[in-house]
């Protein structure tokens, strides 16, 4: 574990720099037990894939308080849970439309690969994901890792428009777009799940830390979900 | 506050006018950014001229062009950049209170260099929050009205206020925003990957504000900083934060700023310095200064008690 400062009200930690389940499971230990711990101390909090940024009230706590509860918390955590991951995880099926008209990058992928489309559709759905973050637009939830065969990096120009529900690889991360906008991952199809909807309680689907998987459906049965194929451009 | 819809009625948005009050905060864990306003000693300043809450929603209006006409009696308050606000055709001076009477007219001109304008109501607009907070983030579609910059024909919330209080902040109080700036950043995140040279590079060089700035990120132009790392995790990004991309071209990252992110950072903009940044238009040139964290904070302290023991002066 590493701490440093980010900014004049924010400290970060790092547990590893690497993606792996056991060092995100460490993040989202540290996440609740500092929340518990700091109280409303805390402004917000952002768990990654290997680190936790700690944001504080700065007239009301400094940040030598703020190191001191951060290292009496978690090395008394580490003493006695050995950092195991206890969250009883959700595992979530999310339905997918495979196919080149909802997924464009198809077939760039299979040629990468030298894999045939159907064998890119059927990796993406052989593993399970964890949620390790959630940033970059409301809802939307870095997936990790895929398998090595179909990992891409991403467009070298990103789209305008990526339609909402769009399933798409980075390098080792998968996503879904859970609203329309910009955005430069290689796309392989679309979910008709509403990952984040500021009218539901809760608003996501999905929490970090939480497994999820994919499952190809039909056309028909993404219409019957209530999807619709937007615009690519 | 139940009387329904009486308030402002916007007769032209101008060029980007956005409700805003000081951010949503605590709803990282789901990817939302703050929000809030860009100027946030100017925003502080016109809801204590009103005498409300430090949180009260208020008008953003960035470069100027706004028109609003009055449905109420009330009192304004306006502060910020440097357009001109007239009430039915007359100048009216800025950090400080002004009566409205219902079917007033009041217009916002153009920013010569100060371009973030702030323009609180008694009481504040009375606007529906969402996920605890009425700041608009255009990005995001939440807060404000409909998630969007406001549109002529709008009407904005307000309540009609009879007995009020004139105020002005006196002049030596007032920022100055014109001219060249000098930042304060406290070094952090990877700054221990940028070399003795490229530090030196970033602190004893100018920088100038490109014209690709808006409330994500404010993109500055100058010599080539190098951080020599070639990837790395993303991670959580504060407020103020210097994000150096492989262009070695610094980013200030603000209020709509996503929240997590793989660029290497050097550090973030103090605070109190930010509403400086955002004030100035593109060419504007811009030094840094390092300044550690305990020294961040203390200057906060001192920032925080001078505001509350500044007192307002009755005008009129």
């Amino acid at each position: 574990m590493k701490i440093e400062v980010a900014g004049e009200n924010s400290l970060i930690v790092y547990f590893g720099e690497t993606t792996a389940p056991e060092i995100s499971a460490q993040v989202q230990q540290a996440s609740k037990k500092l929340a518990v711990a700091l109280g409303d101390l805390i402004i917000d909090q952002v768990t990654s894939y290997a680190s936790l940024l700690l944001i504080f009230d700065p007239l009301r706590v400094d940040q030598l308080a703020i190191r001191k509860v951060i290292k009496q918390t978690l090395e008394a955590s580490s003493a006695d849970d050995s950092s195991q991951s206890t969250d009883s995880q959700t595992c979530l099926e999310l339905p997918v439309y495979y196919s080149e008209e909802s997924g464009p990058e198809l077939q760039l992928i299979s040629q990468n690969s030298g894999l045939s489309i159907d064998e890119v559709i059927a990796l993406h759905q052989s593993l399970t994901y964890r949620v390790y973050a959630i940033g970059f637009a409301p809802g939307f939830a870095f997936l990790g890792q895929v398998d090595e065969r179909i990992a891409t990096p991403r467009l070298s120009t990103p789209r305008l428009k990526v339609p909402r529900g769009a399933v798409g690889i980075a390098d080792r991360q998968t996503a879904i777009y859970p609203d329309v906008s910009p955005g430069g991952w290689n796309l392989i199809g679309l979910c008709p799940s509403r990952m984040f909807d500021p009218e539901a309680t809760p608003t996501m689907l999905v929490t970090v830390g939480d497994e999820v998987r994919f499952k190809a459906i039909s056309k028909d049965k993404f219409h019957a979900l209530g999807g619709e194929i937007g615009d690519f451009q | 506050m139940s009387k329904a819809q009486t308030g402002f009625k916007v007769i032209q948005p101008g060029i980007l006018s956005l409700l805003q009050d000081a951010g949503r905060f605590r709803q990282h864990s789901i990817g939302l950014t703050n929000g809030g306003p860009l100027d946030h000693h100017s925003f502080n300043w016109a809801n204590r001229l009103c005498s409300n809450d430090h949180n009260a929603c208020v008008i953003e209006a960035s470069i100027g062009g706004l028109t609003l006409e009055s449905q109420v009696d009330t009192q304004i308050a306006f502060t910020g950049g440097d357009a001109v606000l007239t009430i039915n055709g007359e100048a009216a001076v800025s950090w400080q209170t002004h009566i409205i009477k219902s079917g007033d007219k009041i217009a916002l001109g153009f920013s010569k260099y100060a371009s973030r304008h702030y323009l609180a109501v008694k009481d504040g607009f009375n606007i529906e929050p969402m996920f605890g907070s009425c700041a608009t983030v255009v990005r995001e579609k939440l807060g404000g009205l409909t998630g969007s910059a406001l549109q002529a024909g709008d009407r904005l919330p307000c309540s009609s206020v009879t007995k009020i209080q004139s105020l002005k902040l006196a002049e030596s109080h007032r920022p100055d925003y014109s001219g060249d700036i000098t930042l304060r950043v406290i070094l952090g995140y990877q700054q221990a990957a940028f070399s003795h040279i490229e530090k030196a590079r970033f602190f004893n060089n100018e920088f100038m504000l490109s014209d690709k700035c808006d409330r994500m990120g404010f993109r500055l132009t100058g010599p080539e900083i190098q951080s020599g790392i070639s990837g790395m995790l993303s991670e959580g990004i504060c407020y103020g934060a210097i994000q150096i991309p492989a262009d070695g071209q610094p980013i200030i990252l603000l209020n709509d700023r996503q929240t997590i992110g793989g660029y290497p950072k050097m550090g973030a903009v103090f605070s109190l310095d930010i509403p400086k940044l955002t004030q100035r238009m593109p060419g504007t040139r811009i030094v840094f200064e390092a300044i550690t964290i305990d020294e961040a904070q203390r200057q906060l302290h001192l920032y925080h008690y001078r505001y509350k023991n500044t007192e307002l002066i009755p005008s009129q």
